[in-house]
């Protein structure tokens, strides 16, 4: 059920009492964090007061391209996602997981390096997001060995989502059902208008704090607001994945001449997979001291474009660019639905937007279905 | 190797040749690591840090410069005669360094232009790494490279085995530390696609493009970079350039280097 | 003021018994037995007793196997799951890690997580024949079915060992294939694709052997392991000869780092290696086995 059709249990939140939402959630035990403008781009960092939000702030995004402009209203949320939002605050890029040390007589011990992560609050979160955050909690939650570390950071969060009134050019999360609206797995959700916010509870956590807040009564005009803006995110999204059944589409295109045209292009840089926040991969190393007495287990975001990600036995099972992209490709439209039960795409455009030389994996997806026949 | 084993420290020494003698900081730049260091092993020869015995025998040789003389290739192979296990490290060693420049020109002309009596320089027509006249144990690459890779592979040794060296492109780590992409986000050019990882992504890191001081990666694709930069306005001699930095002579930049003016000459520039 | 109530975000407790200890168990090197230049066998005993007293394992299943300061690698038990507190690993020096374990000695100790992955189908196998292929240098993953099969000899019918390598100096354990002979109802091929002066055994593929195997298509478990390439082709002519690919098993390998199924590195299309493999009935891999890139 579309959540902004209904006016039950949606209240509104006057601009100038936003902080009161930010303090609440401080006053609660959260560390707060959300949306501020650094460095030429929208990233997610501590947040204390309304004024580190990005006001008036839009963005501009291509294949390849990623400019922001300000001077616009008094709005807050007018953009459309930086390079990350969520996936670095549960799957960090990098953190070690457990320590060996060895004693003089060469006996071993281990020691868990757990973090003790502090709850915390992002305030900002796209729908695209969400419906990462939901294929990350499959991937380390509920298989058979959850992941720890994961977990407590998990078990932490509270979310604050907004919708989404200004998708990017880049961005294809109607084709893929994800967006622009905030519809599940948040705490509370927010939809932006010039005077404030249309505010509602996703959980019984987000209710707790509505009820601290200074809310009064959302009126029918604000609702159409929102509707039409939604609409109007809807019908500016111009890229899209193809129907069909992707999964086996691909599988059956492994030989396709598009792999190789898209090769002579790709630079196997792996900022997609980085900025991709369902991308999952990591990889292990250890830092050993110089003294050789204790050494860190680690891990950090890798990539299946990296050489390290396939080699075995002193080799690579994938040397080149082109079976690299399909790899991912393949993965992320194809077998991730037999793993998840859902495309590892929720649209959120970032892989087209960061790739330095701008490919757009709707196009890639586009041109092998269409010379295939199959759209 | 392990001293608590044998209770002899094995031996080292620091090597230099062609180079402006940064790769050597990056030991002298320790501190009290550097006194660990020297715990663990026996520092035979290393003249920027005090001891001098370029002949004796040693476990471990760290070399940093390149080959630019009859002299530094005689020297070369004498060292590898008496070191068991050698490192090269830094873009001289790994590459030339950017004195290699000169194998791209006429090197006596230069002299001739440098030089009041160039007839008292002797010195070869090229710079070259290590690896084209002696067999190296190991290559660190970095203009220069940092601590934690050279102290990394001195660890790795000691546990007689090679240090992990990460093949990812800077970009991966671009990514990990969050820096805002340059490429991107300000249509900079930036190295970071085409380059080995390394430096943690410095650089980018405080918002300038990647000049790719590590070298090369692996499956890199200089073509459709160069093309991209064609793009945001830079000139074929620019984008060359980019290339033909301290690691111009790394074969994948040469001929990257190459095939951009080759194309551009193509056009009738 | 916090609120435990509110801060708590219910999707699994952070203390649950379910969020296994990623860590290492420490182990201990009670025998080191070297097979040849390059290969050599560890056996470990879990130092902690109460560890030691509840692993079990079922062949075919490996362990991740840490060096000190250098790092894990995936390496499959070749011992019998009836001894647990003894578990066998042969190692051949490959890369970083495995070269580096070269220095390992008895009374080392080292890190070990496991067991991992699905294990040789050795339960539905039996009462009939079983058919072992083995390639390459070395067959360390089915070391551990031969033995439990010659162990257990009575609950099978005909085990057939068939072994290809490349060159006759690769075959390192021939001693063992004559004891292997010696059981009854076993039977032992060897062929190399060169052969010597000297080589007694078939000198072509391992699929050659499959003539003088005498395969009852119909009551034979098939249990793979060696270059992709050679399972391809043995797998094939199998197939040819009748043998139900439900029937035909095989080991896999990919780059492992986590084992748990999170970090990736060892998919093979939707299968994650780690917990679906290493052992795979055929049907399973066969539409992406022998593709470039997978």
């Amino acid at each position: 059920m579309d959540r902004t059709l209904q006016s039950q249990d949606r209240y509104f939140l006057p601009r100038q009492s936003f902080q009161s939402l930010i303090d609440q959630l401080a006053l609660q035990g959260f560390s707060c964090v959300g949306p501020t403008m650094w460095d030429g781009a929208i990233i997610f960092d501590r947040l204390d007061t309304v004024s580190q939000l990005p006001q008036g702030v839009s963005d501009r995004q291509a294949p390849g391209y990623y400019r922001l402009e300000s001077g616009g209203d008094s709005r807050w949320f007018s953009w459309a996602n930086g390079p990350q939002a969520l996936k670095p605050y549960l799957f960090p890029s990098r953190e070690v997981l457990w320590e060996g040390t060895v004693d003089e007589n060469g006996g071993l011990s281990f020691k868990e390096r757990l973090t003790e992560p502090e709850p915390l609050a992002v305030l900002g979160v796209r729908a695209c997001d969400l419906a990462a955050l939901a294929i990350h909690d499959a991937h380390f939650l509920k298989g058979p060995s959850p992941d720890a570390h994961y977990a407590r950071r998990r078990e932490q969060l509270f979310i604050v989502a907004v919708d989404c009134s200004h998708p990017a050019s880049t961005c294809f999360c109607v084709s893929t059902g994800d967006g622009p609206a905030a519809t599940r797995g948040y705490d509370i959700a927010l939809a932006e208008l010039d005077e404030g916010f249309i505010i509602d509870a996703g959980s019984d956590r987000g209710k707790l704090i509505l009820d601290q807040l200074p809310l009064s009564e959302v009126n029918e005009e604000q609702l159409d607001q929102t509707r039409s803006e939604l609409d109007a995110a809807i019908a500016g999204q111009t890229r899209a994945l193809p129907e069909g059944p992707l999964n086996r589409i691909l599988f059956d295109n492994l030989d396709h001449p598009r792999w190789d045209d898209v090769a002579q292009r790709c630079l196997a840089c792996g900022n997609c997979t980085s900025v991709c926040p369902t991308c999952f991969c990591a990889s292990e190393n250890e830092v050993p001291s110089l003294d050789g007495l204790s050494s860190e287990h680690s891990r950090e975001w890798s990539s299946c474009f990296t050489q390290g990600h396939s080699y075995i036995s002193g080799h690579a099972i994938r040397p080149d660019t082109r079976t690299r992209y399909r790899q991912w490709l393949t993965h992320k439209l194809g077998s991730w639905i037999d793993q998840y039960g859902r495309s590892g795409c929720v649209g959120c455009g970032r892989c087209i937007a960061w790739c330095p030389v701008g490919i757009d994996l709707t196009e890639e997806v586009g041109a092998i279905c269409r010379e295939s026949g199959d759209e | 190797m392990e001293t608590s084993r044998s209770g002899i420290k094995p031996r080292m020494a620091v090597h230099k040749f062609a180079s402006c003698d940064g790769c050597q900081l990056t030991f002298l730049n320790m501190g009290e690591t550097l006194l660990q260091l020297a715990d663990m092993v026996e520092l035979v020869h290393f003249a920027e840090a005090g001891p001098v015995a370029p002949d004796a025998k040693v476990d471990i040789a760290f070399i940093e410069g390149s080959v630019t003389t009859e002299h530094d290739l005689e020297r070369i192979r004498q060292i590898r005669s008496h070191s068991g296990f050698i490192v090269a490290f830094g873009a001289c060693a790994t590459a030339g360094g950017v004195q290699a420049l000169r194998n791209f020109s006429d090197a006596r002309e230069w002299l001739s232009e440098v030089y009041a009596t160039p007839e008292y320089i002797d010195s070869l027509a090229t710079s070259t790494p290590m690896s084209d006249h002696v067999k190296v144990d190991l290559e660190i690459w970095g203009c220069p490279p940092n601590r934690d890779q050279v102290l990394g592979a001195i660890r790795a040794w000691l546990y007689g085995t090679l240090p992990e060296q990460s093949q990812d492109k800077v970009c991966m780590e671009c990514k990990r530390q969050h820096a805002v992409c340059v490429l991107v986000a300000k249509g900079m050019p930036c190295m970071g696609p085409v380059t080995q990882t390394g430096c943690g992504a410095l650089c980018p890191c405080f918002g300038r493009g990647c000049y790719s001081c590590y070298g090369p990666a692996e499956a890199l694709n200089s073509a459709s970079l160069a093309g991209w930069f064609e793009g945001l306005g830079l000139l074929p001699e620019e984008i060359t350039r980019q290339f033909r930095h301290v690691n111009n002579s790394a074969p994948e930049f040469r001929d990257a280097a190459s095939n951009i003016i080759a194309t551009d000459a193509g056009h009738g520039r | 003021m916090s609120n435990a109530a509110l801060t708590h975000g219910g999707h699994i407790s952070p203390h649950s018994p379910s969020l296994k200890s990623r860590m290492p168990m420490v182990a201990e090197v009670i025998d080191r037995i070297q097979e040849s230049d390059k290969i050599f066998t560890l056996r470990l005993s879990l130092h902690n007793p109460e560890q030691r007293q509840e692993y079990r394992f079922t062949p075919g299943q490996f362990n991740m196997l840490y060096l000190h300061g250098v790092g894990e690698v995936a390496i499959s038990i070749a011992s019998d799951p009836d001894e647990p507190h003894i578990l066998a690993h042969t190692i051949k020096m490959i890369g970083r890690v495995t070269k580096a374990m070269d220095r390992l000695i008895v009374g080392s100790q080292i890190g070990l997580r496991g067991p991992f992955g699905q294990s040789w189908p050795l339960i539905q196998a039996e009462g009939g024949d079983i058919l072992v292929v083995t390639g390459g240098i070395g067959c360390a993953p089915t070391v551990g079915v031969i033995n439990y099969v010659l162990m257990r000899r009575h609950r099978y019918g005909k085990l057939t060992i068939i072994q290809g390598v490349k060159h006759a100096d690769d075959l390192i354990w021939r001693e063992r294939y004559d004891y292997w002979r010696t059981f009854p109802n076993t039977q032992v091929l060897v062929a190399a694709d060169h052969g010597g002066p000297l080589w007694p055994f078939r000198v072509g593929p391992v699929t050659e052997v499959f003539d003088d195997a005498g395969i009852a298509p119909d009551d034979t478990t098939v249990m793979m392991c060696g270059p992709e390439g050679m399972m391809i082709a043995g797998t094939k002519d199998l197939l040819e000869r009748g043998v139900p690919e439900q029937r035909i098993y095989l080991s896999m390998e990919r780059n492992m780092q986590c084992a748990v199924g999170h970090c990736g590195h060892c998919q093979f299309g939707a299968q994650f290696l780690c917990r679906q493999g290493p052992i795979f009935q055929y049907p399973d891999v066969k539409p992406l086995l022998g593709i470039k890139g997978f």
